[in-house]
């Protein structure tokens, strides 16, 4: 890889506060975009129309099947190079501003193969070849996140980090296989990421960029004003939905409004009396890290969310502010009790999640509001808390129903003080069931109990048939799911997960004692 | 020139060594490998574009059936970017791109088929340009709406077929049945598969001089696209040439179904004597192509008290869609492997193509051969369970006999029997048995979680069923430096027939791998090729390459011999190795010979061509002798259901297969995986849903059909090659490897079904759909648990 050539100092017209254009590392150098592509212009048709890069296959236009992964390059809060897959066919080139763009022409050519490439080769981990370069990318990244670390992925991490690639010509098994082996082989030159960040911490000091159609501010103040000002602009995050808007509907957008850099916005933090807030521009991946860090047993959902590259992309706030139904970000939350920040102008209020939603994709927010942050309480005392996700295929599947579980035992250890069960796939919006926590409350959590709130599920909800699941199903999924909770959570004889769920992994878990 | 000193110099030293190693036989990767990684292998999108190409996209039916009124062509050609729009009309020659039965039109004339039917195309400027106007279809489309058959079933009660409906009948199966101890009705179906090759549908057509018309497309039959498209020009043959490189996958999805697709491409192109290029969007190749038949079965068995069938008779109904398409050949197949590994001496099977509103179902690895085989297997699994029996046992008691019991119901004697030694050699490696008492004591103590176990072979015909199929032809040509130029009719799809054919040719010339390489396939250079299709790919043109190599090494041969062997030395004492051609004592570098005899005007480059022999079909009476050989294999499958949710993990595979000798075991591993976990896809997750009213497929993209993902390959997956030359004279007593493994996941399918049983004690037959979906699961897991239940409170 050559070294990016350090853009030139911010010139006189920057200096004066003008406008300037859209500025990335691509291919080892500091490019800025033609102001004529399009705002909505996807990277994937700016690398292969624009610049006759081929090497980044476009496979479904929607973010599902990885074979156009590239790999975006920020400065981490450390100094260090961190690098984030994604699907280049639903990210807008506009937002690459500040940041660097890797493809797989920039890993290593046929002549001088990347210790990726290579064991990719030996293992005979490429058939038709054409999810290759993607899955080419999504270990170029574990490669060099590891090699970074000094540490080596497992076998089960590697395919949690292939989580978005599909291929359908190996079955897998050779491609975990290069993963294993690209680390034994010697590099012929390492990656050095000095020269991209250098290149991009002078970028860094640059004010916000103009494109057309497009707004990218830089702290919330001037998002706040921006919005403000313009109520019918469009919030930009991570554009794993909007991406398929423009694809696939060919909707006519407003003027965007991206707050992926808005770098407050992404911040995870601790408050003082235990309470995590996590910004609305943060990641899907770094908030559900910092939520399953915290409960250990909503991994689960956390690694089925999405695939890495629509977490890396995708924020939570996004996924909450969307409001759909089938978001998994949601029931988990509303069983955690979580409460929204929403700003509007300087107006800042506080909103819980739990009545959040008015009505199918409706919430409260108000034009010109946004979505600061999400702040989750610290669990009380005597809590178990459980997620559970159901869908056909474990990764990277929409839930056909989600689940987030909390109960909240009383001082004496026996009586269920409080219950949050909340579903998503049960109605128009992620809802709590209201009478199966009502049959709960005050109740000890025997097996009559289970049975009462099973019961009460069935007037609760009254989902849906879709292509994911039958109304049937949804039901009396929803009822075992809370004989699920109660197996692993009943005071006498609990079960382990590894007895209760067939994705239970070794060592998944502590055991929670609800008392 | 070429000089001796070109070559490696361990060529020489190699040479000097007893034997050199052998091409075939040995693994290596595939030969674009170190081009897919660096994405330097380039696709037919990937292709630089003329100047002045023209994008298309096709404007689809809203409804599943209706009468066509019209289109509002100006509406579309007012549309900015828009350049031309065209229908039926506009086709120059015949509206028609079915394989065999002519009856599918490129674009709807007169009735709408299915929703998803391309009605117009529109061709502009940019690609995103024509797909904004023809997703306007809806609403420039008028159409009266007719009511669809949506359904296999409503099509059968209706009577509607796409051919005549087909019978396979030996003996008498009913009377068999009704005088059989035990008697055995199931009705049961299983579901369709998309193909999801990575690489979408695609055809780049560039006018040429005088008319004539290029096509690259992602195709795995460039001869029939170059037929289709000169029939829709109106021009002979001789003026189109059809080109693919490679496809990003095909699966059998670009066999027939790329052809609508060259088709529009091509008389855009030639209408506006600019490139075309029609790449659609992966939606609507969901909506527009066919995919693997669904099918309907009722299946009834006579069998003793040990499980021994005496008599089947099996009606499969399969979804054939709007048009025949290759629906005949799918049912002739899945007729001939009702029996699977299986002796049925009295057996009828009626096959009934369906003819629904929905898209033109069409080959998939396979072709039919699962379908069939699944109700046989379905059957074998429920005797034993009726029977209290180890369904192992079962199956191995109705093995095909190796003197007797040994004949197909259509007629074909199965001469290599190897069953019961891969069976019993697998068996045993997996710890079958062990395993099965293991996972009794689990279940035993495990309340919601649940484990299964499932052995399943497989037996599968090798041939194309329709024998004038059965040919291929190739082109080698020695380049004066020694190097190698092969073509041939196959078609490379990621399945790496082009590397073995090159180690055929450099094995018969004598010549190290990398002085081969293979070419795009191209209909100017081999005519009238078949489909590479039916696992053929390196049988056909490996033995017609291998043709080719032979009748140029022949006369190198002859040349040598002459030259270097002095008087009456015998040509067929030359040895070729190593790049080193030895005449007695004399060594000389392959190429130095090369070069020699092209000074002695000795022509260095050959046709070849193969034909399979012993090879007999009646397409009348289904009798003959379809099939070259059979291909073997088996695996056991081990998972865990959950019985509250229905989902499930597969915990371990162990597959054993049969590739005869293998040509390049690394491939033919990648192949058997890649097959299995495809299989495993299609038996446990990836599910088809039709809106039942409109007609619209639902699960139209990855969003919504989900194929296996790195997390769902088995912790445990050992597989492996079961090492015996086949006995029939195929290319380096090989045998044919893309299809067969696809049934391997059988063993995933009854593993599911063993652990649902479980939940009651074995006795009850789980009603398990197939694809075994949470949904699926967990509904037959109630089934089961009613059954039990009433069971017990009988009397």
């Amino acid at each position: 890889m050559s070294d990016p050539q350090v853009p030139p100092p911010a010139s006189a017209a920057a200096a004066a506060g003008e406008p300037r254009p859209i500025r990335f590392v691509h291919r080892g150098r500091t490019v800025e975009l033609d102001p004529r592509t399009p705002a909505t212009r996807s990277v994937l048709d700016w690398l292969r129309d624009d610049c006759g890069l081929t090497g980044t296959k476009e496979g479904c236009n929607e973010g599902d099947c990885g074979a156009c992964t590239v790999v975006l390059g920020d400065v981490a809060a450390d100094g260090t190079l961190a690098l984030q897959p994604v699907n280049a066919c639903i990210q807008f080139v506009p937002t690459l501003d500040g940041r660097a763009l890797f493809t797989v022409e920039d890993v290593g050519t046929p002549a001088a193969l990347h210790p990726v490439q290579q064991a990719m080769v030996a293992c005979h981990g490429s058939q038709c070849g054409f999810c290759t370069p993607g899955i080419v990318m999504s270990l170029w990244a574990t490669y060099e996140r590891h090699r970074a670390a000094g540490t080596r992925p497992t076998r089960q991490q590697l395919a949690d980090d292939l989580s978005g690639n599909l291929c359908r010509c190996t079955g897998y098994r050779p491609i975990l296989d290069a993963g294993e082996q690209m680390f034994s082989i010697a590099p012929a030159a390492g990656f050095d990421p000095q020269p991209v960040l250098a290149a991009l911490r002078a970028m860094a000091g640059d004010g916000a960029a103009a494109h057309p159609g497009f707004h990218a501010p830089r702290t919330e103040d001037e998002l706040a004003a921006l919005l403000e000002a313009q109520p019918g602009a469009r919030i930009l995050a991570g554009s794993t939905d909007i991406g398929l808007w423009v694809n696939k509907q060919f909707r006519a957008l407003p003027d965007l409004v991206f707050v992926g850099a808005v770098a407050s916005l992404k911040r995870i933090e601790t408050r003082d009396d235990g309470t995590l807030v996590i910004g609305a521009g943060a990641s899907l991946e770094s908030a559900w890290s910092a939520l399953a860090a915290r409960h250990p047993a909503l991994r689960d959902v956390y690694l089925r969310f999405a695939s890495r590259p629509v977490r890396e992309a995708g924020t939570m706030g996004g996924n909450v502010a969307n409001g759909s139904p089938i978001g998994d970000s949601a029931p988990v939350l509303m069983a955690l009790d979580a409460t929204l920040v929403l700003r509007r102008g300087d107006r800042v209020r506080r909103v819980p999640l739990d009545g959040f939603y008015t009505g199918y994709m409706q919430n409260q927010l108000e034009p010109g509001e946004f979505l600061a942050a999400i702040e989750i309480p610290p669990a009380p005392p005597a809590t178990a808390m459980r997620a559970y996700k159901i869908s056909k295929r474990f990764d990277c599947d929409i839930s056909a129903v989600c689940a987030g579980l909390a109960l909240t035992w009383a001082d004496d250890g026996e009586t269920i003080a409080a219950a949050r069960l909340a579903f998503g796939g049960m109605a128009a919006t992620v809802a709590r069931a209201r009478g199966a926590e009502a049959a709960l409350v005050g109740q000890r959590w025997t097996e009559a109990a289970l049975r009462t709130a099973q019961a009460a599920l069935a007037s609760d909800f009254a989902p849906m048939t879709d292509l994911r699941a039958s109304a049937g199903y949804r039901l009396q999924v929803t009822q075992n799911l809370l004989e699920r909770l109660w197996l692993e959570t009943r005071p006498g004889q609990p079960l382990p997960e590894s007895a209760v769920s067939v994705f239970a992994r070794p060592g998944a878990l502590p055991e929670e004692a609800p008392r | 020139m070429n000089r001796p000193t070109d070559l490696p110099q361990d060529a020489m030293a190699g040479a000097a060594a007893a034997a050199a190693p052998r091409v075939v036989g040995r693994s290596r990767p595939h030969e674009s490998a170190a081009l897919h990684v660096a994405g330097a292998a380039p696709y037919t999108d990937d292709m630089p574009e003329l100047a002045g190409t023209l994008h298309a996209a096709l404007g689809l039916s809203p409804l599943a059936h209706g009468r066509l009124l019209g289109v509002d062509v100006a509406r579309l050609r007012a549309l900015p970017g828009v350049v031309d729009v065209l229908l039926a009309a506009d086709i120059p020659g015949e509206n028609e791109c079915g394989s065999i039965v002519k009856d599918d039109p490129i674009l709807a004339d007169g009735t709408l088929r299915w929703r998803g039917q391309p009605v117009f195309a529109v061709v502009a400027r940019t690609r995103e340009a024509a797909r904004r106007a023809a997703a306007l279809a809806k609403d420039v489309i008028r159409a009266e709406p007719l009511p669809p058959l949506l359904t296999p079933e409503a099509a059968h009660a209706a009577g509607q077929y796409v051919v005549p409906p087909m019978h396979l009948v030996r003996g008498e199966a009913r009377a068999a049945i009704e005088s059989a101890p035990h008697r055995l009705t199931l009705d049961f179906a299983l579901g369709g598969q998309e193909q999801f090759y990575l690489e979408g549908q695609i055809s780049y057509a560039l006018p040429q001089e005088g008319g004539g018309m290029k096509v690259l497309c992602s195709t795995q039959h460039p001869s029939e696209m170059q037929h289709l498209v000169a029939h829709a020009l109106g021009r002979p043959s001789h003026a189109v040439q059809v080109e693919c490189r490679r496809m990003g996958g095909g699966f059998g999805g670009k066999e027939s179904q790329s052809a609508l697709f060259a088709c529009v491409a091509a008389v855009a192109a030639a209408r506006l004597a600019r490139p075309v290029k029609l790449r659609v969007d992966r939606d609507d190749d969901f909506l527009i192509t066919g995919r693997r038949h669904d099918f309907v079965y009722s299946v009834e068995v006579g069998h003793d008290d040990e499980g021994r069938i005496l008599g089947a008779e099996v009606t499969m109904v399969s979804r054939a869609g709007h048009s025949a398409d290759l629906s005949g050949p799918v049912m002739t197949r899945a007729l001939c492997h009702f029996d699977n590994a299986y002796w049925l001496p009295d057996v009828a099977m009626h096959g009934f193509c369906a003819k629904t509103n929905t898209q033109s179902n069409t080959a998939f690895r396979g072709f039919g051969g699962p379908q069939g085989a699944f109700a046989i297997e379905t059957v074998v699994d429920s005797i034993a369970r009726r029977l209290g029996r180890d369904p192992l046992a079962v199956r191995r008691l109705n093995f095909y006999g190796l003197q007797d019991r040994n004949v197909t119901p259509y007629g074909q004697p199965v001469e290599d029997n190897i069953l019961e030694p891969l069976v019993g050699e697998l068996a045993a490696r997996a710890h079958y048995e062990a395993r099965r008492a293991e996972i009794a004591a689990f279940n035993a103590t495990s309340p919601v979680l649940k484990k299964g176990l499932a052995l399943t072979p497989v037996k599968f015909g090798i041939s194309f069923n329709v024998v004038h199929l059965n040919q291929a032809g190739a082109l080698v040509q020695v380049y004066v430096d020694g190097s190698v130029l092969v073509n041939h009719g196959g078609t490379e799809m990621g399945q790496g027939l082009n590397t073995k054919v090159a180690q055929v040719v450099a094995e018969e010339l004598g010549v190290p791998f990398e002085a081969v390489r293979c070419t795009a396939t191209d209909t100017a250079k081999v005519p009238n090729t078949s489909a590479t299709a039916a696992s053929t790919g390196s049988d056909l043109n490996g033995k017609a390459a291998q043709d080719a190599a032979r009748t140029v090494r022949q006369r190198l041969a002859a040349f040598a011999a002459q030259r270097y062997g002095g008087e009456g030395f015998d040509p067929d004492a030359v040895r070729f190795e190593g790049g080193v051609v030895t005449v007695g004592a004399e060594r000389i570098a392959f190429a130095e010979l090369v070069n020699q005899a092209y000074l002695a005007r000795v022509q260095l480059w050959s046709d070849g061509f193969y034909a399979t022999p012993g090879l007999a079909w009646d397409r009348q009476t289904m009798q003959g002798r379809p099939f070259f050989y059979f291909a073997y294999g088996a695996a056991v499958s081990e998972v865990l259901v959950d019985t509250l949710t229905g989902e499930h993990k597969v915990l371990a595979v162990d597959a054993l297969h049969d590739v005869g000798s293998s040509l390049n075991p690394a491939l033919d591993i990648g192949q058997v995986e890649g097959a299995f976990i495809q299989g495993m896809g299609w038996l446990t997750m990836e599910e088809l849903v039709w809106h039942p009213q409109t007609g619209l497929l639902l699960t139209h993209a990855p969003s919504t059909y989900k194929i296996p993902t790195a997390n769902d390959l088995p912790p445990h997956f050992d597989v492996r090659l079961f090492d015996r030359p086949n006995p029939k004279d195929s290319i380096h007593r090989s045998k044919a490897v893309g299809e067969p493994p696809l049934l391997l996941p059988f063993s995933v399918f009854f593993a599911i079904r063993d652990a649902v049983s479980a939940v009651g004690g074995h006795r009850v037959d789980p009603p398990l759909a197939a694809p075994a979906t949470p949904e699926a699961i967990l509904r037959a897991v109630q089934a089961v648990k009613a059954a039990t239940a009433a069971t017990a409170a009988a009397p």
